[in-house]
């Protein structure tokens, strides 16, 4: 890689590399993000090197793996470029057909297209599948076209344009309030205006100002910002680079993850081509601005997202919250002035600066601008990451982009804001996604995990899961944290365990108070959320399982029985071998029966029945 | 561990105090477990005391304090694989191999553990053993994903 030392060499360096492409050359695209390789699509991958080998196309067909596509449904996903033809579940022995026919005879493979559930019509390109036409992918939308360990893919379209700006065009105190004007609120789940924040920790006093990517994305059944990482790291620093010239900083970290290696690797591969060709180290483009970023893996600790206990990590210890008195942002990280914000939260940055704040702000609604990368997940058929602009309401992402709910069963509600946030009951789907008014609902934005539950998901259940999590992950140093959590915990056992009592609810909602008022940090503050909002919306659930010792959702183990149906057993067998306690007996052709003294209420004979036989009460 | 390897790993982070959580991720990458031995030949030249490496080898998940078996098993307990029956999954792989969390095998083959989120929740509930992602799980699949390991391993040896 050629050195980049200013302006002028970037932009030569950017005409070169899209001169040297021919945007007509035909190119395999396959997604290599986490969800397509657990898929297998690095086997497909390798075939498709082998099978163009073995034609002779290599110079002629280019393979390009790139970063997440968001449809992981889907997975393995692959494009064929130029055309955008979109083949869904891709597996090795579909390689040599897609070479011969798609590539070489310009014929659409059927099999492979993806089908939409309605209409039962096929559909040749990703952008005219719903799970894609209702979203506006204006940060994730690169992540498919781009190599993400190929700086050169990112310069080709358009890559480092905002930083050379920045750097050329804007004074730091301009660059601060651009974000300012832009409305951008940290992604990461508090929603702080991002520019204050610059700005703040620009005006601390200090002998060093750091930057900080937090990339310690706890929330179970969120991954929007590791696929970021993973697929396009260079947008993300990029936003960071251009944040340390606001700021006036020559040091940063990306706090990611040790769970999540991928991103690690490539955000490693983005920054040693960024030192390299000195976009990264000392006198960035010539302007003086020196800057380097170290990456930080984190232990597993989801306390660790929060950024005290995120800098005690960074600085080698155990990470304990500090009072929030102490602002980060005069006092971070060796005490020095730090400016911590999330990865989409830095994503956004370049885009702000190249399409300016009148096109950014034209998007959202009043109090959050831009859009949102949601990972929407759970019991919704097109599971995977959407970005969609602040404002759309949650109905229109579960049923336009996610499909509805899988085998026809009701939606119940949306989980939103992970451990810190709620559930949204059915009744209130048509919320807008706003940072304000998802929290006037109980729940709040969070980092962007949307999980959607059906009727089969248990509401006690669900918050005997979040307490059990906030329980294990809270780091003991406040009392109400550390003894309420499991407290609370203790009681919801209780409940769906069938042994719950008169005045538990109320027990509950007043630990909630005690736990809210008095911890430290936001795990502390939040976790009573998740048991506030489903008494809020779901109190008929709670006293079902306390007075009528019954569990609505057949979920909660003591208060359940499985039972064979007379009518559909077909006395097939197949329950009876995959129980693992020898609980149900009957002979071939007739019908069997369980006993509930031995049954574990496992569920495999229910997954094993291919006739709908096996019936919860 | 061989103490030039540790050596080479304290100097890779410069003998920096801060780095201690990235010096016992790189010993457990190598040695599956934090061995006692090497924890104290780390306390003694970083130099930082062992009560403060033992506390932050408990306050992270990552860290095991214990031998892991070769094959660890660990269920993904995410929000997405829990409304999709993750903990009937993890129940039957604990009756399948008959140990706990933080268990091994008599044999030495699988420990288990549970893990919040692995971001791939299209596939959940999701089970990894070793290194392989197994996808769409049901406690029948379990027992089947078990045997095969165990037919596998006794075909190496």
């Amino acid at each position: 890689m050629k050195r980049i030392d200013s302006p002028k060499k970037l932009e030569d360096i950017r005409k070169e590399i899209i001169g040297a492409r021919d945007p007509d050359k035909p190119c395999i695209t396959i997604c290599s993000g986490t969800g397509c390789r657990a898929f297998g699509s690095e086997n497909v991958t390798e075939s498709f090197r082998k099978e163009l080998k073995k034609h002779g196309l290599e110079e002629t067909i280019d393979v390009r793996t790139t970063g997440c596509h968001g449809f992981c449904e889907k997975g393995p996903v692959v494009v064929i470029n130029p055309h955008g033809i979109f083949y869904q579940k891709v597996s090795p022995k579909d390689t040599n057909e897609i070479i011969t026919e798609t590539l070489l005879n310009n014929k659409v493979i059927e099999r492979l297209l993806y089908t939409h559930p309605e209409t039962g019509q096929k559909i040749v390109k990703e952008s005219e599948i719903p799970f894609y036409k209702g979203q506006m992918r204006v940060i994730f939308g690169n992540n498919g076209k781009i190599d993400p360990t190929s700086i050169d893919d990112y310069i080709a379209i358009g890559g480092y344009s905002a930083l050379s700006i920045t750097l050329t065009d804007y004074s730091p105190v301009e660059i601060i309030e651009i974000i300012k004007k832009s409305g951008l609120r940290g992604r990461g789940g508090g929603g702080f205006p991002a520019g204050v924040k610059w700005e703040s920790c620009r005006n601390a006093a200090g002998n060093k100002h750091y930057v900080i990517c937090n990339a310690d994305e706890g929330d179970p059944g969120a991954y929007m910002d590791r696929s970021l990482l993973e697929g396009n790291p260079h947008s993300v620093l990029e936003g960071m680079i251009i944040g340390a010239y606001a700021i006036g900083s020559d040091e940063g970290y990306i706090y990611v993850r040790n769970e999540y290696p991928l991103a690690v690797r490539n955000v490693e591969i983005a920054i040693a081509s960024l030192k390299e060709c000195g976009l990264l180290g000392e006198n960035i483009l010539g302007s003086g601005l020196n800057f380097d970023i170290k990456v930080s893996r984190g232990g597993g600790a989801f306390v660790c997202g929060e950024s005290s206990a995120l800098v005690a990590s960074l600085e080698g210890r155990v990470g304990e919250p500090r009072a929030k008195h102490i602002h980060r942002v005069e006092s971070g990280i060796w005490d020095q002035p730090t400016n911590l914000n999330n990865v989409e939260t830095w994503a956004n940055v370049p885009l702000i600066i190249n399409k300016g704040v009148d096109w950014y702000t034209s998007i959202g609604t009043e109090g959050s601008k831009g859009t949102k990368i949601f990972s929407l997940v759970g019991k919704v058929n097109n599971t995977g990451l959407v970005e969609v602009p602040m404002g759309m309401n949650i109905k229109e992402i579960v049923y336009e982009i996610g499909g509805g709910i899988p085998e026809g069963r009701k939606l119940k509600a949306v989980q939103t804001g992970g451990p810190s946030g709620g559930v949204i009951p059915e009744s209130l789907m048509d919320v807008p996604v706003d940072f304000d008014r998802l929290t006037d609902v109980g729940s709040m934005m969070g980092s962007g995990g949307m999980i959607v539950m059906d009727d089969k998901t248990c509401m006690v259940d669900t918050a005997k899961y979040f307490m059990n999590f906030l329980r294990g992950e809270s780091c003991g140093k406040c009392t109400t944290c550390r003894e309420g959590t499991q407290r609370m915990y203790e009681i919801l056992e209780a409940i769906s365990n069938g042994d719950g009592k008169e005045g538990d609810i109320e027990l509950l909602e007043e630990l909630s108070w005690a736990v809210a008022e008095g911890s430290l940090c936001a795990l502390g503050q939040t976790a009573p959320n998740p048991v506030l909002s489903t008494i809020r919306y779901f109190r008929d659930e709670y006293e079902a399982h306390i007075k009528e010792k019954r569990c609505p959702a057949g979920v909660c183990k003591a208060l359940i029985t499985y039972s064979i149906d007379e009518e559909n057993c077909t006395g097939c067998g197949a329950c009876k071998k995959v129980c693992p306690v020898e609980a149900i007996t009957g002979e071939k052709k007739e019908l069997h029966t369980i006993d509930p003294d031995k049954c574990i209420r496992c569920g495999a004979c229910m997954a094993a029945c291919n006739f709908d036989a096996v019936k919860v009460v | 561990m061989d103490h030039k390897c540790i050596d080479k790993i304290l100097e890779k982070y410069g003998h920096q105090e801060s780095s201690i959580i990235a010096i016992l991720q790189d010993l457990q990458e190598e040695e599956n477990y934090l061995p006692e031995n090497d924890l104290a030949y780390i306390s003694e030249n970083l130099p930082i005391p062992l009560t403060r490496i033992y506390r932050i080898a408990t306050f992270y998940n990552a860290f095991n304090l214990t031998p892991r078996g070769k094959y660890p098993v660990s269920v993904c307990m995410g929000t997405a694989c829990h409304v999709r029956g993750a903990p009937m999954v993890f129940d039957r792989v604990r009756l399948e191999l008959g140990i706990d969390i933080g268990g091994v095998t008599e044999d030495g083959l699988f420990s288990l553990e549970t893990v919040n989120c692995l971001g791939a929740c299209a596939l959940g509930p999701i089970v990894v053993i070793g290194k392989e992602y197994h996808g769409n799980m049901t406690p029948a699949k379990v027992e089947s994903t078990i045997k095969k390991y165990r037919k596998r391993i006794a075909k190496e040896k």
